[in-house]
């Protein structure tokens, strides 16, 4: 027993470990309920399973320059498969397509319900900043409107607190 | 090896209906984004498995250029995804197309009534 057949006996092994992981990902896609949970189970073991193929095919091939090109798949795998599963679920939660009320913790709530206080105060501010200046151009003999400056103050500041997240 | 070249064919191939399942049935963009993901992995997983059974080397570059493509594809997805009503999710059926139609009128009426009110 030299040691291709090893070689070739494990390249065996690490291919079926690879396609069932690559299947259980599938598995994964389709058993949870909501977007993040399936991401969670669609993202790691396809990374993995890929590594387990690319793996395999290098031990099959065994030359030089094929296996450094494998390991540049590898590698991009490694490095794509975060950004995407976080753009896709940055995606999830600014689109809504997904369920809150699922989630054990849900620490970007906190997050998005300090931010919109925040908001709200500072256009609080505002709004009481654009009725003094009015009433104080009225008092000067101005014609402007101090309720109508006020009310566009709110609204705007309202639309700005909707749209954060 | 032929063993193994059927069960990695028939995992794969599992894993490529399920991850098309999905596809279809969504029910929102991003999760057919997830999906085509997945499938790109499929993919690549599959020409891996052809080129260590016949050992070739010649189609390592077109795992690399799907595995770029995969990548760019969920990116523009995610980036471009709108904020979509629950009910235009998926396609409907014929009867659930009706429904849909007659609420939509419905309302309209409605709304109008109130305006001319």
């Amino acid at each position: 027993m030299n040691w291709t057949t090893v070689a070739d006996v494990v390249a065996a092994v690490f291919l079926i470990l690879g396609s069932f992981l690559v299947f259980s990902a599938g598995v994964g896609l389709n058993r949870f309920p909501d977007v993040l949970f399936r991401l969670h189970a669609v993202t790691k073991p396809q990374v993995l399973g890929l590594l387990g193929a690319m793996a395999a095919l290098a031990l099959r091939i065994r030359s030089g320059s094929s296996v450094w090109m494998l390991v540049l798949v590898a590698l991009f795998a490694l490095i794509t498969a975060p950004v995407s599963a976080h753009m896709v679920s940055r995606a999830a939660i600014r689109t809504g397509q997904m369920d809150r009320g699922a989630l054990v913790a849900d620490e970007l709530a906190d997050d998005i319900k300090a931010a919109q206080s925040n908001l709200a105060e500072h256009a609080a501010e505002e709004a009481a900043a654009a009725v003094a200046a009015a009433a104080s151009s009225d008092v000067a003999g101005g014609s402007s409107k101090p309720g109508a400056a006020g009310e566009s103050g709110v609204r705007g500041s309202g639309a700005k607190a909707g749209d954060i997240t | 090896m032929t063993a193994v070249v059927w069960i990695c064919g028939v995992l794969l191939s599992a894993g490529a209906v399920l991850s098309v399942y999905r596809i279809w049935a969504g029910p929102g963009m991003v999760d057919r984004a997830a999906a085509l993901d997945l499938l790109t992995a499929t993919l690549i997983a599959g020409i891996a498995v052809e080129a260590a059974v016949a050992r070739r080397t010649d189609t390592i570059p077109i795992m690399l250029a799907v595995a770029l493509l995969g990548f760019l594809g969920s990116i523009t997805i995610s980036r471009f995804a709108a904020r979509e009503p629950e009910s235009e999710r998926r396609i409907l059926t014929p009867a659930e197309a009706r429904i849909a139609d007659e609420l939509r009128r419905a309302k309209a009426e409605r709304d109008s009534e109130e305006g001319e009110e």
